[in-house]
């Protein structure tokens, strides 16, 4: 359910499909370790791809957020649809959490 | 209750307490949903079954985490659409229930802070569909009642 590249020191995550308690399950230890493997500046969730998201997503990056706040690394969320901004809307993520592109082209930072 | 509606459809569905059955139980809402507002001629907007679908997740994946916390059980779903465009939706388990339904529907709260849960479940449901109500019982299990009204007399 999710694709990454590094590029210049940015892990960007694709979390693609439907993201719920069931498929986040294995997303998060992978994207923990790559997140010590990798030693990125910043990771950058892409959500062009997600069609479905619930709190379970965004228990996913939260608790990356908590990880990457201790390894100094930022996060940022990339491409929400109007489904996924609602729901970080609701959850007051923009508040603590960098958003950017949000709704169209996939710039970088 | 309003005399002049009528009960267009119903449906109940009860399915194992697993994980891969959140999605199944999106789906099925969504299908419920767009078969009987369609049958009425009424379209729903893109938005409104996002906000049904995230309801009914969060509502699936509570009775999964908390209700049985990982443990074997079933998930019972109930179903209603209602002539005036309301959509009732019933998700119960026999699970261990909730101690303080009030401090559990808190934003924020979380029994489990430390494995990913964003304590925002119930404030999902409420912010996304119109009503909810949450009755439960310790040791028998919880319900989550959920009203979205889709059209008509909002």
């Amino acid at each position: 359910m999710f694709s990454y590249e590094l590029t210049d020191k940015k892990l960007i995550v694709r979390l693609e499909g439907e993201i719920d308690h069931h498929s986040v399950y294995s997303a998060r230890e992978r994207i923990d370790e790559l997140l010590f493997e990798l030693r990125p500046q910043v990771l950058m969730f892409d959500l062009s791809g997600t069609s479905f998201m619930d709190s379970s997503g965004l228990g996913l990056i939260l608790g990356r957020y908590r990880k990457c706040t201790q390894l100094g690394i930022e996060v940022v969320l990339s491409s929400l649809n109007p489904h996924t901004k609602k729901l970080v809307a609701t959850a007051g993520i923009e508040k603590f959490i960098k958003i950017i592109n949000d709704g169209h082209t996939q710039d970088a930072v | 209750m309003r005399k002049d509606r009528k009960l267009i459809n119903e449906a109940r569905l009860r399915f194992k307490g697993i994980s891969l059955n959140e999605s199944f139980a999106r789906i099925c809402v969504s299908g419920f949903v767009i078969g009987t507002a369609g049958s009425m001629g009424i379209s729903v907007t893109a938005e409104e079954l996002a906000d049904i679908k995230t309801a009914v997740s969060e509502a699936v994946t509570n009775c999964i985490v908390h209700g049985y916390k990982e443990m074997q059980g079933d998930v019972s779903l109930l179903l209603r659409f209602f002539s005036d465009g309301e959509l009732y939706i019933q998700i119960s388990d026999m699970g261990c229930g909730i101690e303080d339904v009030e401090k559990a529907r808190m934003p924020l709260y979380t029994t489990d802070p430390d494995s990913d849960r964003c304590g925002m479940g119930f404030s999902i449901m409420e912010s996304f569909m119109t009503k909810l109500k949450v009755s439960s019982k310790p040791g028998k299990g919880t319900r989550v009642t959920m009203v979205k009204q889709l059209f008509g007399r909002r």
